[in-house]
């Protein structure tokens, strides 16, 4: 098959590239392997994860919003209780997606699976994997979120094309929640442990003012759900949402530029323990 | 057999060592591997070869030691080192969302091999695998022999210089086994490396130049399999079979036959340079057993006689 080896092929020089060790800058490899094997096996995983969100619109907003009525939106003018929670849901959908791909799915492929060790035998390097990965699951958000937008523009509670702008943020809620849940994944052994990111993430979803305002907790209460990203999430897409903007949107969004800037550099500098053990 | 010009060693370990807590997983072992050399790893299961293969392919880091392949720390240069790897690990580790063909490809693409190349290359590769005919069914459809084919036929895709072989034959049947080896032998004559560890000393005996015997993470001995033979066994070895019940109280009317005698459960050895003269002795002193076997020595006996237990426990 090949030709014949000489001493001369078993004398490799060694890259003094940055990063040599973990990455091969190769990511788009493995993000051609997740869209082929989306495309064969698992889509009807990815249609109910974009239905999840849609439900929750219709239940709570047509069905609780009848007895709610009208509520006072980020600008202060009156908004249906569908309006107030529609960009609420989009962020905790992009929040669960993001989580779920970076945790669960990781975890799962890393122990079970087995795909990262097929992978990690070739020259990927670990970043590339990672960075793989979190890419795939920023593009399942990026659908989701489009998805989410149309049907609430069906629902007429979109009244400004800025509210577009909602797809690419939760594109960059998603990055922040991905990029940290892969570095969180590398502290976990067992899925005993695993069942703590539910733990955190359901009270995270429920009280982040996603169903009613910040105002109806006591002040001590309101600065904790105000250091927790999601709140950050859910604000900023509801300014978005009205194209309401404040110096407070300036503030959600370097919450979550930093937040991908430490999750990524997290995830870095736990490689070795997430995928060389 | 034919060796490349001496040059430096494509791998070199010295004082390796990977610990897990308290465990000692590899314990401080030391060896060289010359080009196109064929070197294996022979021991029990638990022993440690695994943990060394997954070191050396750069994806387990070392507690201690220094370790190079083709002059490179595999833990400094992993992508670089495994461009040149190609590992059959001891389980399948196929993509199972994808199909038979697919898994070429794909594994051919985390190499930044071009499609141009990896196309003609799979299907050569399903040929040698014969799986030409599953080239589109799911890797779950396929049985346990053709999986293990797939995956050392997925070894190849990257055209490896040094190929690691974890358990490469367990699980196939003994006319797959031999395709293989013949395969390996194959591989091994344009000079690539073949890295190997099997507990089946038949396989050892056929495939490798030079082996290290490894017992709880150090290594026991090391040298050609007839060295090692030579060294450790003698040339011929009497099996006797008296019964469960008998093997154990037999040997001591067995003592001063042969140069050792090894009273095993379910048989007694007697290690001799003349087997059939020590067969006559033992009906001599008026012994009956039910079976006797005369055969020459293996690795299986050297590694009884070094560690004092059997390698398929």
């Amino acid at each position: 098959m090949s030709a014949q080896l000489t001493a001369q092929d078993y004398s490799l020089d060694g890259s003094k590239r940055p990063l040599a060790a973990l990455y091969s800058r190769n990511a788009r490899a493995v993000i051609a392997r997740g869209l082929l094997a989306t495309r064969s096996s698992n889509w009807l995983v990815m249609v109910s994860g974009f239905f999840e969100p849609v439900l929750y619109l219709v239940s709570m907003g047509v069905g609780l919003g009848a007895l709610v009525g009208t509520v006072e939106g980020p600008d202060g003018r009156a908004i249906s209780y569908a309006a107030y929670i529609a960009p609420a849901l989009l962020a905790v959908s992009a929040m669960n997606g993001a989580v779920y791909d970076s945790t669960w799915n990781v975890f799962f492929k890393m122990n079970f699976a087995k795909l990262y060790q097929g992978m990690l035998y070739t020259s990927l390097g670990p970043l590339d994997v990672a960075i793989g990965e979190i890419f795939l699951a920023l593009l399942r958000g990026a659908m989701y979120a489009t998805g989410f937008t149309a049907v609430m523009a069906l629902m007429g509670l979109i009244t400004s094309p800025v509210a577009l702008l909602m797809i690419p943020a939760s594109v960059v809620i998603a990055f922040g929640f991905a990029s940290f849940g892969m570095g969180i994944t590398s502290f976990m052994k067992t899925f005993q442990q695993m069942e703590w990111v539910n733990f955190v993430m359901l009270p995270m979803f429920l009280f982040s003012a996603t169903f009613y305002p910040l105002s109806v907790y006591p002040q001590g209460i309101q600065w904790f759900i105000q250091a927790l990203p999601l709140w950050h999430g859910v604000e900023l897409l509801r300014q978005i949402s009205i194209a309401s903007f404040t110096p407070a949107t300036v503030i959600h969004l370097s919450y979550f530029l930093v937040m991908i800037a430490v999750g990524m550099l997290l995830t870095t500098l736990r490689l070795r323990k997430l995928f060389l053990r | 057999m034919p060796t490349l010009p001496a040059g430096p060693p494509v791998i070199s370990a010295q004082q390796l060592s990977k610990h897990y807590g308290d465990f000692k997983a590899v314990d401080g072992i030391s060896f060289e591997v010359p080009a196109g050399e064929s070197f294996g790893l022979l021991g029990p299961n638990g022993a440690g070869k695994s943990t060394t293969m997954r070191m050396i392919g750069g994806v387990s880091q070392r507690t201690s030691g220094q370790l190079t392949i083709m002059g490179l720390d595999p833990e400094e240069h992993g992508p670089e080192v495994r461009a040149h790897l190609g590992v059959v690990p001891q389980q399948d580790n196929l993509d199972e969302e994808l199909k038979v063909r697919d898994n070429l490809l794909v594994y051919g693409r985390y190499f930044g091999l071009p499609m141009s190349y990896l196309k003609p290359k799979a299907d050569e590769l399903l040929e040698f695998a014969q799986l030409t005919d599953k080239a589109s069914a799911k890797v779950d459809a396929l049985s346990g022999g053709m999986k293990r084919r797939l995956t050392i036929a997925r070894s190849l895709i990257n055209e490896p210089k040094i190929l690691l072989l974890d358990e490469p034959t367990t699980g196939l049947d003994p006319q797959a086994r031999h395709i293989l080896w013949d395969r390996l032998f194959r591989l091994k004559e344009s000079g690539v490396t073949l890295i190997l560890t099997t507990h089946y000393m038949d396989e050892a005996e056929q495939l490798c130049d030079r082996l290290v015997v490894v017992d709880k993470g150090q290594i026991m001995a090391e040298g050609s399999p007839a060295q090692l033979i030579r060294d450790h066994s003698t040339r011929e070895v009497l099996e006797l079979r008296f019964g469960s019940e008998r093997n154990t109280t037999v040997a001591a009317d067995l003592q001063g036959i042969g140069d050792r005698l090894e009273p095993l459960p379910d048989r007694v050895l007697i290690y001799t340079h003349d087997g059939e003269a020590a067969l006559e002795e033992v009906t001599a002193r008026g012994l009956r057993p039910i079976t006797s076997l005369v055969r020459r020595s293996s690795l299986e006996d050297v590694f009884l006689r070094l560690t004092g237990r059997s390698l398929v426990d």
